[in-house]
């Protein structure tokens, strides 16, 4: 005769890679891809997208303040009083941005000039305080690092992939931080020079960058048939 | 032709249809074959009565009703161009060097039709055997128009880039021919206007201008602007300054664009806006053959009268003092109310949003010509507006109606 006897089995640590949380990495980049599925963060990637160098830096704000911002509230989430979570929220971002904006006015003034207030801006973008809400309130930092890495790369590439076109075909350059714009087009193309190329000015006006990101979407869905809505 | 069928039929179709080995280019044999000869289709279910006229003659009634536009306006390139070389004089407009300036007008106004058909109809059917729809013929008439409203001078490649956007953003987006919010050759136009300004604005309305500019060729008081340019240049200048009395002198009896000059299209414009005379005509035929809305073209036309009447009584700066019906003539106004506002898909539906779509856009014209000299040809811009304003217009009448006979049957039964 045996007596059964049952172990308590005891929770398997998590190891930060398992396949659930590799995903967290991996789904915002197409499935849930902040901008171009859930329509976040729009405007920054409207306004700050006329050069790769901008939206360059941009991302790695945004990379920079989701992480800490993420880690952060994650591990104060058993403390924050539920009422006032959003403020406390906001103070985490907030600082972070701070920190930020005094980083780059002291090392690229150019760069910061050109971003402006959307640097000031992250503050209030959507992606930033929903992945706070959604995911870093109900979830230990590992993961909330993974999700935060995510989504910001998520972000990022719908920026350059938007940078890349608007550079490209509206001033007929590339640039990256550090480097500059570089001009690859011979000036012996252009119409003032006689030849028969003209950069097309469209693509430096905000309404190109909605053009360009709703074609993203378009190509996107065209590939990823399960993200098309049913009516 | 019935031999022609036969072969068709016997021959051709197979090759198309069931396991035929170019079945995969059925599209483009349906689309040529529906061209040919009237389709057999008839309708499924239910008892309709239908109209002899199909999509495809609707579309050809319109391009006939450009012809008098497009030979007007080939002809007109001619006569600018030498009428800026100083070749000929105004004393005889008509029946100097005639044949040199069809000549002239069709080197440049052919490659700009191939180039406009050749990219928007190539982009059709590669969207058409992608979705396995058949090819409509939604583009005849903006192929026709997009040539028809550009800059003579301006470069093809450019004229491929904005049709091929056009036709994508405005049309195929939205879901192809019938389902555009905006008109699609006005699109292609605003987007070369924003795209490539210095090729669609300042002093390029005549064929080779610049070459002559530059060369000291050009006869006196030739600059190659267009009438709206001349008269933006009068804004925020005194009235009876230096700068806009000479402006003016140039829209007097006798000036450069008068009134009689600007309504026949004897001045320098895009390819065949030019003449409010072709554009009347092309009206006639859109209202006889019933294609065209009356209400659409009329209240336009009523709307940049009231415009230009309101802005000649204030008369603040000299672009005001000019006429109502001299505003428009001028300009690509006529051009637009005739082929551009009355666009079926993209203007309103109601009869009473016709009336209030097109008095609205022919006021807009007017007032965004003269408030701002940095978009001269308001008819554009007012005509886009209209567009995205047109199911708006349309809701609020169709409310209305509802509410009107709410009230009624409330009434009967009280």
């Amino acid at each position: 005769m045996s007596t059964e006897t049952t172990t308590a089995v005891e929770p398997k640590r998590e190891s930060l890679f398992s396949k659930k949380n590799r995903k967290l990495l991996t789904d915002p980049l197409d499935d849930s891809n902040p901008i171009t599925v859930q329509v976040l963060g729009i405007c920054s990637a409207l306004a700050i997208t006329v050069q790769v160098q901008q939206a360059v830096i941009m991302s790695l704000a945004v990379l920079f303040v989701m992480i800490g911002g993420n880690v952060i509230v994650s591990m104060m989430r058993n403390i924050i009083p539920d009422r006032i979570r959003i403020i406390v929220q906001l103070v985490v971002i907030a600082s972070l941005v701070i920190i930020v904006d005094e980083v780059l006015k002291a090392y690229s003034p150019d760069i910061s000039e050109k971003l402006s207030v959307f640097v000031g801006l992250i503050i209030t973008n959507c992606i930033i305080m929903g992945r706070l809400e959604a995911f870093a309130l109900g979830n230990k930092p590992g993961p909330a690092m993974l999700d935060a890495v995510g989504n910001a790369m998520g972000y990022a590439w719908i920026l350059l992939a938007v940078a890349l076109v608007r550079e490209v075909f509206g001033s007929g350059a590339i640039s990256f931080p550090g480097v500059g714009q570089v001009k690859f087009l011979p000036e012996g193309w252009f119409m003032a020079n006689g030849g028969f190329y003209e950069n097309n000015n469209l693509m430096i006006l905000p309404p190109m960058a909605l053009i360009t990101v709703g074609i993203i979407i378009w190509i996107q869905r065209s590939r990823n048939r399960s993200l098309i809505e049913e009516n | 032709m019935k031999a022609l069928h036969k072969l068709i039929e016997e021959r051709v179709k197979p090759n198309f249809t069931g396991d035929g080995k170019l079945k995969r280019f059925w599209v483009v044999f349906d689309a040529l074959e529906t061209f040919l000869f009237t389709p057999g289709h008839t309708t499924a279910k239910g008892v309709h009565v239908r109209d002899g006229i199909d999509l495809k003659r609707t579309m050809f009634l319109v391009i006939v009703a450009m012809i008098p536009a497009l030979l007007f306006g080939t002809w007109n390139i001619g006569h600018q161009y030498y009428l800026s070389l100083g070749d000929i004089t105004t004393a005889d407009p008509w029946t100097a060097m005639f044949l040199d300036k069809i000549i002239v007008g069709a080197i440049k106004v052919v490659p700009l039709i191939v180039v406009s058909y050749a990219t928007g109809l190539g982009i059709e059917f590669v969207i058409a055997g992608i979705n396995g729809h058949a090819i409509n013929e939604g583009f005849l008439v903006s192929g026709m128009l997009i040539p028809l409203i550009m800059p003579v001078d301006v470069p093809l490649w450019m004229v491929a880039v904005a049709t091929a956007f056009a036709v994508l953003i405005a049309k195929e987006v939205f879901g192809g021919t019938g389902m555009n919010i905006l008109n699609v050759a006005l699109t292609c136009r605003a987007f070369l206007f924003f795209a490539y300004p210095k090729q669609m604005s300042g002093e390029i309305w005549i064929h080779d201008v610049m070459a002559a500019k530059s060369g000291g060729l050009l006869a006196d008081g030739y600059t190659g602007a267009t009438a709206l340019g001349h008269l933006a240049n009068t804004v925020g200048q005194p009235v009876q300054g230096e700068v806009s009395n000479g402006v003016m002198s140039m829209f007097a009896d006798g000036g450069m664009f008068s009134l009689m000059n600007c309504f026949i299209g004897t001045i320098p414009g895009s390819v065949a806006e030019t003449s409010a005379l072709a554009a009347l005509v092309g009206a006639a035929i859109l209202i006889w053959t019933g294609i065209g809305s009356w209400r659409i073209i009329s209240s336009f036309i009523v709307g940049g009268l009231v415009m230009g009447a309101i802005f000649n009584l204030l008369s603040l700066n000299a672009y005001m003092t000019i006429g109502p019906v001299h505003q428009i003539v001028m300009g690509g106004f006529m051009f637009g109310a005739v082929f551009m506002a009355t666009d079926p898909v993209s203007a309103a539906q109601t009869s009473t949003g016709k009336w209030v779509y097109g008095f609205l856009g022919g006021l807009f014209s007017i007032m965004i010509r003269v408030f701002n000299p940095a978009y001269p040809e308001g008819v554009m811009m007012a005509i886009l507006f209209m567009n995205v304003m047109a199911p708006t217009i349309d809701h609020y009448v169709i409310e209305a109606n509802i509410r009107r006979r709410e009230k009624r049957l409330t009434a009967a039964v009280a």
